[in-house]
């Protein structure tokens, strides 16, 4: 298939960038959308052009370090897909394709759809672990964990910190995320005795990154790969009142 | 040194609680003195990120350098399945030395016994830590951990967090390392490339990294260097590896004198996505678990062209399940591999080329519903669509076998040092206890077992014994290391050819497949060793690396590891020439029993293949002898 790639390109977070439109001529529609961009590069090179960067690693939906907009969409048009996961053959054949990076105050731009989500790590270091030492555990059947629960934990464990979440919200606000790794460790026995300060230090940082607050448009949950539910963020309000 | 290694310091007395009486033995470091230590850690997979966190809690100063943006997106992440563990769960009669056994017998005895012991040992610890951590695995609806079954065992010891174990062992690891980040403990640096170690009269005491946005190099010097840089399957180019997993780190300290062990045990995971476009970058697995619900089959008639559902019961070939009666479907990844990848040459495989084999799941989709067999792999099922286009639910799975996981790398010693003093490395990038082949869920189990338990205690009892001064920076040692680094970046650099890295790579990889994958033999071999040597200098002559040394360059990023890959293929090819034996992963063609099972030669071959770099000659093999006390070998059968 023919395919059209009108990209964002910025050489670095102090110059003004601006769109490039790139063709693809032979492109097949069995590629992910990064080897797309690989075979633009590949392009590119050998034109003695600079290649596009943008932020890849495991290419199976599971490290989160890649994500774009695609035509305005975080992670384009697939529900539950992280960009390295969507295939041409959901775009018909000629079609021209807009990519933009995330765009939000506290993730700076680098260069071209890279941008930098250390504000992320800054949140987790905030609060979001057990405070446990390594060999300090008891037998970890010592204390059951229902099916239910587990597994309800396990489904906001699974965030994979990818920042779609914050792109899509017009606040730019990490809310999705955050409620995510709470209610994760909120909702484990383990969790419990550190339950309330890890809300508060988790909130607070999220503030001080610069992030916006929740105006519940549910975009976040509409964009997530993982298909987190927006219904944590409100539980996330409740857990910082008590 | 005896036979030109060190020595392995394997513990003396009864298997049995070596481990423990070894610990126990070692010396310790006062806490407010490691508060004066610093300690380098390389990667932040489940053994960067728990050494880090461990080492850190004990009180040293750990600096931790990470290639990604957040040492989240280590590749340990993607490992699906499981992670073994030795609980003695009253019904199936699971023990510690059954663990060990089924490791010892799995990896077809080339690993060390003492090792594997104590793995099985410690794995129970290992799941204990991680509850503690909030990991939230299965549970039983009582609320007990819950467990499934994996390749090579015949009892139920693989604890699991649906398809994503990996996912969440390493969230663990990586919040308790985030918090010794906000406690003050560890400086965290990311996005850096190691390039080179530095050592200083012979011992490591630090690296040169670049900063992969500033282009920048710097130097960083510490008391030890822990590597925890995973595996080198990209070697093959396309692989389940996250793209860029490399061999960078662990071959520029064999350069600098580490000794390589056993470099072509190399597995070739039987159940991935199969390949297609040119433009195609990697290959996906689809976790081993699959195999506890999914019937491995072949249509009978070599030129079937019917849909899979239009071929009735008694015209499929369960092939597993005949050829291995009593492991079936869940027979060792090697043993898979080779039959699925034997019977495609045949011409019997189905799909694009006839290169892939079907994974049915529609039994167990018939015997307990769609709902259940979600709740178990849903993540896979939607990775399967979304890849492949078709719906796994519907209609079975097309699967090939892919390189997955090497369990060759550095050699080390029972404590974990490599053959250069105060260098250690940890979890895939170490040789160690997967003999010739992996077993399915005991990555993660050794990743976490070395970096939770293991070196927090051998580290300090390397430190305590030797004595050092600080390395400044501008130190000759780190200038020289500074010097040649700059050296290699500006020759390609410069290079004036017209051909991008990648196409390289791919031909690199396409090499390697072919002369050193499932199935090798010695024409192969040899020939495979030109073709990588012509190719290498193709490389060197034509490449071009666009752009400048100082920025972002991912394309210089590329460049400088399919060079070190090209060093390492090398040796890879040579050491499977040397090894004139079939044993686990490694099949040599020539050494076959008639029913076309591997045929190990415990008399010549019974050794850990260590190679020693020599500037211009040819790298220099020394063995360690492989001494069985507990288990005496047999032949790996799993009919």
């Amino acid at each position: 298939m023919k395919l059209t790639l009108r990209i964002w390109r910025q050489s670095s977070a102090d110059q003004p960038g601006g769109y490039q439109s790139h063709r693809l001529e032979h492109v097949s529609s069995d590629l992910s959308m990064l080897e797309a961009l690989d075979q633009l590069n590949e392009q590119l090179i050998s034109s003695g052009e600079r290649p596009v960067s943008f932020d890849h690693d495991c290419r199976e939906g599971i490290c989160g370090s890649c994500g774009f907009l695609v035509n305005g969409q975080a992670h384009g048009p697939r529900a539950a897909t992280s960009v390295c996961q969507l295939y041409l053959r959901e775009f018909s054949d000629g079609a021209e394709l807009t990519l933009d990076p995330w765009r939000a105050k506290a993730f700076p731009p680098i260069q071209d759809l890279m941008v930098d989500r250390a504000s992320f790590d800054r949140l987790v270091a905030a609060g979001g672990y057990c405070s446990t030492g390594t060999g300090q555990a008891p037998d970890g059947n010592a204390m059951p964990v229902g099916r239910e629960q587990a597994t309800s934990a396990f489904s906001t464990a699974t965030c994979i910190g990818c920042g779609a979440c914050v792109a899509s919200c017009r606040n730019a606000s990490a809310s999705l995320f955050v409620a995510a790794k709470l209610a994760h460790l909120g909702q484990l026995p383990q969790g419990q005795p550190e339950r309330a300060r890890r809300a508060d230090a988790m909130q607070r940082q999220m503030e001080a990154e610069g992030f916006g607050s929740c105006s519940s448009n549910l975009e976040c949950e509409a964009v997530c790969p993982q298909e987190i539910s927006a219904d944590w963020i409100s539980w996330m309000h409740r857990e910082r009142r008590s | 040194m005896t036979n030109g290694l060190p020595d392995p310091k394997i513990p003396a007395g009864p298997l049995a609680d070596a481990w423990r009486r070894t610990r126990e033995g070692l010396p310790l470091i006062s806490p407010l003195r490691k508060g004066q230590m610093d300690v380098l850690v390389v990667g932040t997979g489940l053994a960067g990120a728990s050494a880090a966190a461990t080492l850190a809690q004990q009180g040293y100063r750990v600096t931790v350098l990470s290639f990604h943006d957040s040492p989240r997106r280590a590749h340990s992440v993607a490992a699906q399945g499981g992670i073994n563990a030795a609980r003695s769960v009253a019904v199936d009669g699971d023990s510690v030395s059954r663990l060990f056994a089924d490791t010892l017998k799995g990896g077809d005895f080339r690993a060390r016994e003492a090792g594997c012991q104590r793995l099985a040992e410690i794995s129970s610890d290992i799941i204990d830590q991680c509850v503690a951590q909030g990991v939230p695995f299965a549970r039983e609806y009582g609320g007990s951990l819950a467990t499934r079954s994996f390749g090579g065992a015949l009892v139920s010891r693989t604890f699991y967090a649906r398809g994503q174990t990996g996912q969440q062992l390493l969230y663990g690891a990586y919040q308790a390392l985030m918090r010794q980040v906000e406690l003050g403990r560890v400086q965290l640096l990311t996005r850096r490339d190691v390039l080179e170690l530095i050592t200083v009269d012979g011992v490591a005491r630090g690296v040169v990294a670049r900063h992969l946005l500033s282009g920048e190099l710097e130097v960083h010097t510490a008391r030890s260097v822990l590597l925890c840089t995973g595996g080198y399957s990209n070697v093959y180019f396309l692989s389940t590896n996250a793209l860029k997993s490399n061999t960078s780190a662990i071959w520029r300290a064999h350069r600098k004198g580490a000794l390589f062990a056993n470099p072509c045990f190399t597995q070739i995971h039987p159940t991935c996505i199969p390949s297609g476009d040119v433009f195609q970058s990697k290959l996906t697995l689809m976790s081993e678990s699959l195999r506890n619900d999914g019937r491995v089959w072949l249509p009978k008639n070599p030129r079937e062209t019917r849909q899979p559902d239009a071929i009735p019961e008694e015209e499929r070939d369960y092939f597993l399940e005949r050829m291995y009666p009593t492991y079936g479907n869940m027979t060792p990844r090697d043993v898979a591999s080779r039959r699925a990848r034997e019977l495609c040459n045949s011409g019997r495989g189905v799909g694009p080329g006839g290169r892939s084999v079907y994974l049915d799941l529609t039994d167990a989709i018939k015997a307990e519903g769609k709902g259940a067999i979600a709740a178990r792999y849903g993540n896979l099922m939607t990775m399967y669509e979304r890849i492949s286009g078709d719906d796994p639910y519907k209609k079975p799975m097309r699967i090939y076998p892919a390189p997955h996981y090497t369990m060759g790398g550095l050699w080390v010693d029972y404590h974990l040092m490599s053959s250069i003093p105060g260098l250690f490395v940890l979890g895939e990038a170490n040789y160690s206890e997967h003999g010739a082949n992996r077993l399915g869920a005991s990555a993660l189990m050794q990743g976490l077992a070395d970096g939770y338990f293991i070196a927090p205690s051998t580290v300090t009892a390397w430190l305590a014994g030797t004595p050092a001064q600080d390395v400044p920076t501008d130190h000759s040692a780190c200038r020289e290391a500074l010097e040649s680094t700059r050296r290699r970046i500006s020759q390609l650099i410069n290079s004036e050819g017209n051909t991008p890295v990648d196409s390289f790579h791919r031909q690199l990889g396409s090499v390697m497949i072919d002369r050193c994958g499932i199935s090798r033999h010695a024409d192969g071999l040899r020939e495979g060793l030109e073709q990588v040597k012509a190719l290498e200098q193709r490389f060197e002559a034509e490449v071009r690396v666009p752009g400048e040394a100082s920025g972002p360059n991912a394309e210089l990023e590329k460049a400088l590891r399919v060079k070190d890959f090209f060093g390492l293929a090398q040796l890879m090819l040579r050491d499977a020439l040397a090894r004139e034996e079939s044993c686990g992963a490694h099949f040599r063609e020539e050494h076959q029993s008639v029913d076309g099972e591997a045929r190990r030669d415990d008399l010549n071959f019974a050794h850990i293949a260590s190679w020693e770099h020599t500037s211009g000659g040819e790298p220099i093999c020394h063995s360690e002898p492989l001494q069985f006390t507990a288990l005496q070998p047999s032949t790996r059968s799993y009919k």
